[in-house]
């Protein structure tokens, strides 16, 4: 399949792949057309984490290019801590993996991004590329830190793109808090024309907050190990709102892979598989064994068999299912990626239904 | 659990223009009654001393500073701040540029004293208000005040490209109004009258201050009005009004 290379003319008309696994059957339709493919009584839980211009290019004290692309906030560590992949010289317009290894870096070095030092602080046992930077922005504190990766940061981006994408370009409609290192790109198809008109249809709608990290990073080893652990949190709110879905027999529609997780994740993690608000970190993989508790479908974008977000999409449907699907999608030409179009699984309910 | 992100008591607020007049004043007020604020100015230096001011009282502020006519900063804004406060409740949008200075018949005024004027004081507020009423609509709670004038409806002479993109943000406001009804996200549109401010000497150097209202005294009038909570709408705040001022100091 083709990866989408640029945005399409309206950000909520892309093609819709619907995976209805109830009536084992796979179709084609728009993403304007949502509202008349949910149900009222249905939920829709979208991430509403804005995305952080997390590319950062820059060098060692010896001069050499690196390029960190933040994947989370070092918690651990606190404030002005955060976990960055590095790269060597070069930036989106090359692959990942063809991308030179970044400098050797070890504790203690400092790198230099534009205005804004860092300094290493550890390194991953996952990867060496993988490493706990601390920020040593003037004056410290978070203002001058923000200031400064806002200033420097770049959005990341990938080599399928045709151009450089703002930070604009990046956010969906609804984006709050800058807590994601990569768009929460399953919301960027909606549009408030489209929101507020699912809920003209009786169709709810809820939030949470999802710190999504990087999809790739051209490292064999550390892309076998992401998702990282990601933080969110999850209000009252969105926890009675899918109450009450489930109560009257909806569906809870997560908006992405970042939905599913915070969702699954809280709930598998309780003693009682009982999803409560709060805030927390998840390090939930899921696959076609996971045993659903919260969520009956997901729309998301286009996505390749090879890929960890297909794996996800197997808790939902039958491998069959999600092959014929995949045939489709390559047949009819639908595209990938951030940009490309979208794909609406509705399952049968979980074990809480 | 410790992240950058500082502690989240309570949502926040945004105030452009926040480093004088006005603005300042609605920072000032807001941060007294236990609202975190995040002031955007385009001078850094009188922003940091409103910053430092508020602190110093107690509150919790912070300067971003930026222009809000300038399109690639808007993102940056709203992310920046979200970033600082966390989920923010109330966007002000004050800054505001009077065109050409002194005030010029719109036969003198430069067609890029026109633009500035709708930059600031229309397009910087649409592009705002874009960014920041999403989320809103998504809590299904928030409030955007529009600072507006009576040269929206009064044709003064001189005052055509400051009148001009006054009335067209009043009207933006009432499309905004109609667009987010049954949301819970309001947009109120306040004509603060006249008031001793940088920008009143700019545009009527002559004008005797004594006759002026009170930046403080209005931002408490406009606190209110956010914190009553009703429905949107026009309201002009006049100052000599004592009784509905609530007893002014």
């Amino acid at each position: 399949m083709r990866a989408a290379r640029t945005y399409p003319a309206r950000r909520d008309d892309v093609r819709l792949l619907v995976v209805d696994v109830p009536a084992a059957s796979v179709r084609e339709s728009r993403t304007t057309r949502l509202p008349a493919l949910l149900s009222r009584g249905d939920l829709l839980v979208l991430n509403d984490a804005a995305t952080v211009p997390a590319s950062l290019q820059g060098g060692t004290a010896t001069g050499q290019a690196v390029e960190a692309r933040l994947i989370a906030e070092d918690l651990e560590r606190g404030a002005g801590h955060f976990w960055a992949v590095l790269f060597g010289a070069g930036d989106w317009r090359q692959r990942t993996e063809d991308r030179p290894p970044p400098p050797a870096v070890s504790p203690g070095d400092r790198l230099r991004f534009g205005q804004l030092d860092a300094e290493v602080v550890a390194l991953s046992p996952l990867s060496s590329r993988l490493v706990a930077l601390r920020f040593l922005n003037e004056p410290a504190g978070p203002d001058a830190l923000w200031a400064a990766l806002y200033r420097e940061g770049r959005a990341v981006q990938y080599s399928y793109l045709a151009h450089e994408l703002p930070l604009w370009a990046v956010q969906t409609v609804y984006a709050g808090r800058p807590w994601a290192f990569e768009m929460p790109s399953a919301g960027r198809p909606l549009s408030w024309e489209i929101l507020l008109g699912l809920r003209e249809q009786g169709v709810r709608w809820a939030s949470l907050t999802h710190a999504a990290g990087l999809s790739s990073t051209g490292d064999g080893a550390l892309d076998a190990a992401l998702p990282l652990p990601e933080r969110f949190e999850i209000p009252e709110a969105t926890v009675a709102a899918i109450a009450d879905a489930h109560r009257g027999g909806g569906r809870v529609i997560a908006v992405g892979t970042t939905v599913v997780r915070a969702l699954e994740g809280r709930a598998s993690a309780a003693a009682d598989g009982v999803l409560r608000a709060g805030a927390g970190v998840t390090d939930l993989r899921i696959g076609p064994d996971h045993r659903r508790r919260v969520v009956d479908g997901i729309l998301s974008g286009i996505h390749t068999s090879a890929e960890t977000h297909f794996a996800l999409l197997a808790a939902f449907a039958p491998l069959e299912l999600l092959e014929a699907a995949q045939r489709t999608a390559e047949s009819r030409d639908f595209t990938t990626h951030e940009l490309g179009d979208a794909m609406l699984v509705l399952a049968r309910r979980g074990p809480t239904g | 659990m410790t992240t950058m992100n500082e502690t989240e008591t309570r949502p926040a607020a945004l105030v452009t223009g926040g480093s004088r007049g006005l603005g300042r004043a609605m920072g000032l007020e807001l941060a007294g009654q236990g609202w975190p604020v995040v002031l955007v100015a385009r001078e850094a230096g009188p922003l940091d001393q409103v910053v430092a001011e508020i602190r110093a009282r107690g509150g919790r502020a912070h300067g971003i500073a930026a222009d809000v006519a300038d399109k690639d900063a808007v993102t940056a804004i709203v992310g920046r701040a979200a970033a600082l406060v966390g989920t923010i409740d109330l966007l002000v949008n004050n800054a505001s540029a009077l065109g050409p200075v002194p005030l010029r018949l719109l036969l003198d005024t430069d067609c890029e004293d026109l633009e500035r004027a709708l930059q600031v004081n229309l397009v910087g507020p649409f592009r705002l208000t874009k960014a920041m009423a999403g989320p809103m609509v998504l809590r299904g709670r928030g409030t955007i005040v529009n600072i507006s004038s009576d040269a929206a409806v009064e044709a003064y002479p001189r005052w055509g490209a400051y009148g001009a993109s006054k009335a067209a943000l009043d009207h933006l406001g009432r499309i905004w109004a109609a667009e987010l009804e049954g949301t819970g996200v309001r947009v109120l549109t306040v004509d603060p009258g006249e008031m001793n401010t940088r920008m009143h000497a700019d545009a009527l150097p002559d004008a005797d201050v004594r006759a002026l209202a009170d930046p403080a005294r209005v931002a408490r009038r406009i606190a209110r009005l956010v914190e009553e909570g009703q429905g949107g709408g026009r309201v002009a705040v006049r100052i000599e009004d004592e009784e509905t001022d609530g007893g002014a100091r």
